[in-house]
């Protein structure tokens, strides 16, 4: 079966060139002391790529319109996870409770020479 | 029904995107959650977590990215195929797609080895929060890129005598994805300190 | 025009065991789910009569000890939801009339299908395994909650607990490939003319749930990845003591198991829609609207989870936050059973057995549903929480959906699938024998629940602070109604069993529905359609003017 060309095709190589030039500062970057510096070549850098590789090699722009709302919509619910779940997870302390790793594992309630066979 | 004969319904196209295509993106938004959902909880636990660092510290950064340009690399060898498959010329895109294959392998075993340094300094699943998550994260992804590396050895046996051509373009969408999901990973695990 | 070439007969191995056509996976699911569903419910039973008659000798299993109380109750929750529910009213009904009635052959990836119910089948062999193994099937309640679940010292099931993970990790998989295909087929492979909202709702519906399901799962499956390295291999992603969160698992889990809920409510709506509208030949009412309803629930879903979490210990600012969520999503169910009860409204009502269930369906949700609003707000779920009136609320949304609507659907295609009419009789005697029981278990489990009772616990008489004897008639009450609930379930078998032989023939159309399925014989022939459908107007054309028949099947041309 043929495919039918749905897209037209750039230079991919230019395309590639550009990512590992990218791949480069981002690692020149990582070097750096300085937080923000370091935070931007690592990150920024990566959301750089990505949006290439999706836009180039994927040719999300040139597919319905529906599709990269649909990935766009799985990042959100991923976020939503994120927004819902970090206050508990990523929180060491509060008003009135520390999460301190407890320094014994805890007592269990069971007996535990009840046999359950 | 015979092996090959397709049902009429997959040759239809309300939508106007042919069914292969379509249950590529399918496939790669419900990686995405799966992904997702796995690093979400990595972030949350890393923020809050800044004694991670140190541990962080010894992942092998160099192998990292070499890693990340054999995938690039890879990508843009399936992305290639694409475009010889778009010409219908079947053997150029399996050459292509095995190249891509090829990459996979490549990154796999330096994995491999990257991942016996580690272990040999003594750093395993268990060694504590930032390693459970490197592991599992990595492994993850590799075993992604091994699943692929197969579907698309399959693909290009098919491609080479100008069969099913439109899944050349389909398995380089999930190459793509797992590339992308690499692009993230390695900033994540051995950059940010 | 079809792709069939004459080819020779396939033998019985190929036809019923390695089939691609989405009518034999159909059954395969269909027969695997019923086949769980006496496991799930023989487990009820066993549980039941522990909890009825502390301490007595069960017939037909035993001396209930507590380990195994709570390794039933873990099994009986996981196997009703993963391994009845969801099978039989997506991968059932899904696979058996999504392209009958959108018009096509078969599904878009006939071998993916096979491929799903094969994984889904292995997830049941590993379920069942876990029966067999050193200490028995997971006892760690089906929301598996770490340390209990990541510790064999603690759940006492260490090798069930883990084949347990592995199961639902299988049957994930097994819903993720047969999920898609069916989104697949139905945005493409529908009959020329058939536009978006043309779609009977039921595939709407079933669509949905699974986008929903695709959604919603990817962060439990990676939070199934944690917990089995916590359970084998030492790491510590829930363990507090080693820099990880249990409640981190909790909210993996739910951010999945909320909008699971309505993974299995959508399609039971959509079967219920259908039968409504055929059996008060009068079409939806709302349409659009019923469509828009059910997707803001499937939005919405998303950011109700932590109602499940109220006292575990989550930021008590997100507690209120959630609060609004969850009363807000029981509007646009709301407005779904609404525009349901606005179709019956002025309809030709016919009581055969399948209305009785899709009627019975909006009575007892609509119970559950109410029940919902005092667990939704996290003030009074402070004292609700964990007690029987969550069992009771549950139920009375879980059994409408899983029980009931099942039966309507299996009432209702029944002529369609195996070419006889079901017994209306024996049907109306197993819905009364079923429908009736069923308020006189959960009823007096409210009242227990709003009393105290806690539940997973196994016998009240060991813990002093919640033993309340005087409430024991209730809780035997309930254990008795159960028992005539199962014995009427015999009906049910030996007329399914029975019609399938002996039932009056059915014809293609005995119903006088205007869907697709209706139009090909009764069973369809592999291939389905003779001549490929062409579709002209949208599916609850009943009661056109100036029209001999009340109703306008979809195919006919103007």
């Amino acid at each position: 079966m043929t495919t039918e060309a749905h897209v037209q095709h750039p230079n991919y190589v230019k395309v590639w060139a550009i990512l590992v030039a990218l791949l480069v500062v981002s690692l020149v970057g990582s070097m750096s002391h300085i937080r923000v510096v370091l935070l931007i070549a690592a990150f920024g850098v990566a959301l750089v790529k990505a949006y290439l590789v999706a836009k180039n090699f994927m040719h999300v722009n040139v597919e319905k319109r529906w599709v990269p709302y649909l990935l766009i919509m799985c990042l959100l619910f991923i976020a939503i996870l994120f927004a819902g779940v970090a206050p508990d997870v990523m929180q060491r302390s509060g008003l009135n409770w520390n999460k301190n790793p407890a320094s014994q594992p805890a007592q269990t309630g069971a007996t535990p020479a009840v046999k359950n066979e | 029904m015979s092996a090959t004969a397709k049902p009429i319904a997959n040759t239809r196209s309300a939508t106007g995107i042919p069914t292969a295509r379509l249950i590529t993106w399918w496939v790669i938004a419900s990686e995405i959650v799966i992904f997702g959902g796995l690093l979400a909880s990595y972030v949350m636990h890393r923020i809050s977590h800044p004694e991670w660092a140190e541990s962080a510290s010894h992942t092998l950064t160099w192998a990292g990215a070499f890693n990340t340009f054999v995938l690039l690399t890879s990508s843009l060898c399936a992305v290639l195929a694409h475009q010889a498959a778009d010409a219908h010329n079947g053997p150029k895109a399996a050459k292509f797609l095995r190249l891509t294959s090829l990459g996979g392998l490549i990154f796999l075993c330096v994995k491999a080895y990257e991942w016996t340094i580690d272990i040999r300094e003594g750093f395993v699943l268990s060694s504590g929060g930032f390693w459970s998550f490197y592991y599992t994260l990595a492994g993850l992804h590799g075993l992604h890129v091994l699943a692929g590396m197969i579907i698309m050895l399959i693909v290009a046996a098919d491609a080479a005598k100008n069969r099913e051509l439109q899944r050349v373009e389909c398995i380089g969408l999930y190459w793509h994805f797992v590339d992308i999901v690499w692009i993230f990973l390695f900033p994540l695990l051995y950059i940010a300190r | 025009m079809s792709t069939e070439v004459q080819h020779a007969e396939p033998g019985f191995f190929r036809k019923y065991l390695w089939s691609t056509d989405h009518k034999i996976i159909a059954m395969q699911y269909l027969f695997t789910g019923m086949a769980m569903a006496m496991i799930g419910g023989y487990f009820a039973y066993v549980f039941r009569m522990q909890l009825g008659f502390p301490n007595q000798y069960v017939p037909g299993y035993g001396i209930v000890t507590p380990g195994r109380y709570n390794a039933l109750v873990t099994m009986h929750g996981s196997i009703m939801i993963f391994w009845v529910a969801m099978p039989v009213l997506i991968a059932a009904f899904g696979n058996f009339l999504i392209p009958l009635m959108l018009g096509c052959d078969d599904m878009a990836f006939p071998r993916i299908n096979r491929l799903s119910y094969q994984i889904f089948l292995l997830s049941v062999l590993v379920l069942l395994s876990s029966f067999l193994v050193k200490g028995g099937p997971f006892g760690g309640a089906w929301t598996s909650y770490p340390p209990l679940s990541a510790s064999g010292a603690y759940n006492l099931t260490p090798i069930g607990a883990t084949l347990w993970l592995l199961a639902v990790a299988l049957e994930f998989v097994a819903f993720l490939l047969g999920g898609i295909n069916f989104t697949v087929t139905t945005m493409n492979s529908r009959a020329p003319g058939m536009k978006m909202y043309d779609i009977p709702i039921l595939i709407w519906m079933i669509i949905l749930a699974n986008v929903i399901f695709m959604a919603s799962v990817g962060p439990l499956i990676a939070g199934a990845v944690m917990l089995l390295f916590d359970q084998t291999m030492s790491t510590g992603f829930f363990d507090p003591t080693r820099g990880g969160d249990p409640l981190l698992w909790q909210h993996l889990f739910w951010f999945f198991g909320h909008p699971e809920v309505y993974v299995v409510l959508l399609p039971a709506m959509g079967i219920v829609a259908e039968i409504i509208a055929v059996f008060s030949r009068k079409k939806i009412f709302g349409y659009k609207t019923v469509l828009y309803t059910a997707w803001a629930v499937g939005f919405l879903s998303f950011v109700v989870w932590a109602h499940h979490q109220f006292v575990a210990g989550i930021d008590p600012r997100m507690a209120n936050i959630f609060s609004v969520t969850t009363l807000l999503i029981s509007v646009p169910v709301t407005e779904m059973v609404f525009l349901y009860i606005a179709t019956l409204y002025g309809g030709s009502i016919h009581l055969d057995t399948p209305m009785l269930w899709a009627l019975a369906f909006i009575a007892e949700f609509m119970i559950g549903g109410v029940t919902g609003i005092f667990l939704g707000s996290s003030g009074t779920d402070i004292y609700l929480h964990d007690t029987y009136f969550l069992i009771a609320h549950f139920h009375y949304t879980f059994v409408p959906i899983a029980i009931i609507a099942v039966f309507a659907g299996l009432t209702y295609w029944y002529p369609k699938m195996f070419g006889r009419m079901l017994n209306e009789t024996l049907g109306k005697i197993h819905f009364w024998g079923t429908v009736i029981p069923f308020n006189v278990i959960f009823i007096p489990l409210f009242i227990t629940g709003i009393a105290g009772d806690q539940r997973r616990v196994y016998d009240y008489a060991q813990f002093a602070e919640q033993s309340r004897p005087a409430l024991q008639h209730l809780r035997t009450t309930s254990t008795i109604a159960l028992l005539v609930m199962l014995s009427f379930q015999f009906v049910f078998l030996f007329n399914f069993v029975w019609s399938l032989r002996s039932g009056k023939s059915a014809g293609a159309n005995p119903w006088r529905s205007t869907t697709l399925e209706w139009t090909v014989p009764s069973p369809p022939p592999h291939g389905n359609f003779a001549v490929l459908p062409t579709v002209y107007r949208g599916p609850y054309e009943y009661g056109v003017p100036g029209r001999a028949d009340d109703f306008f099947p979809q195919d006919i041309p103007d």
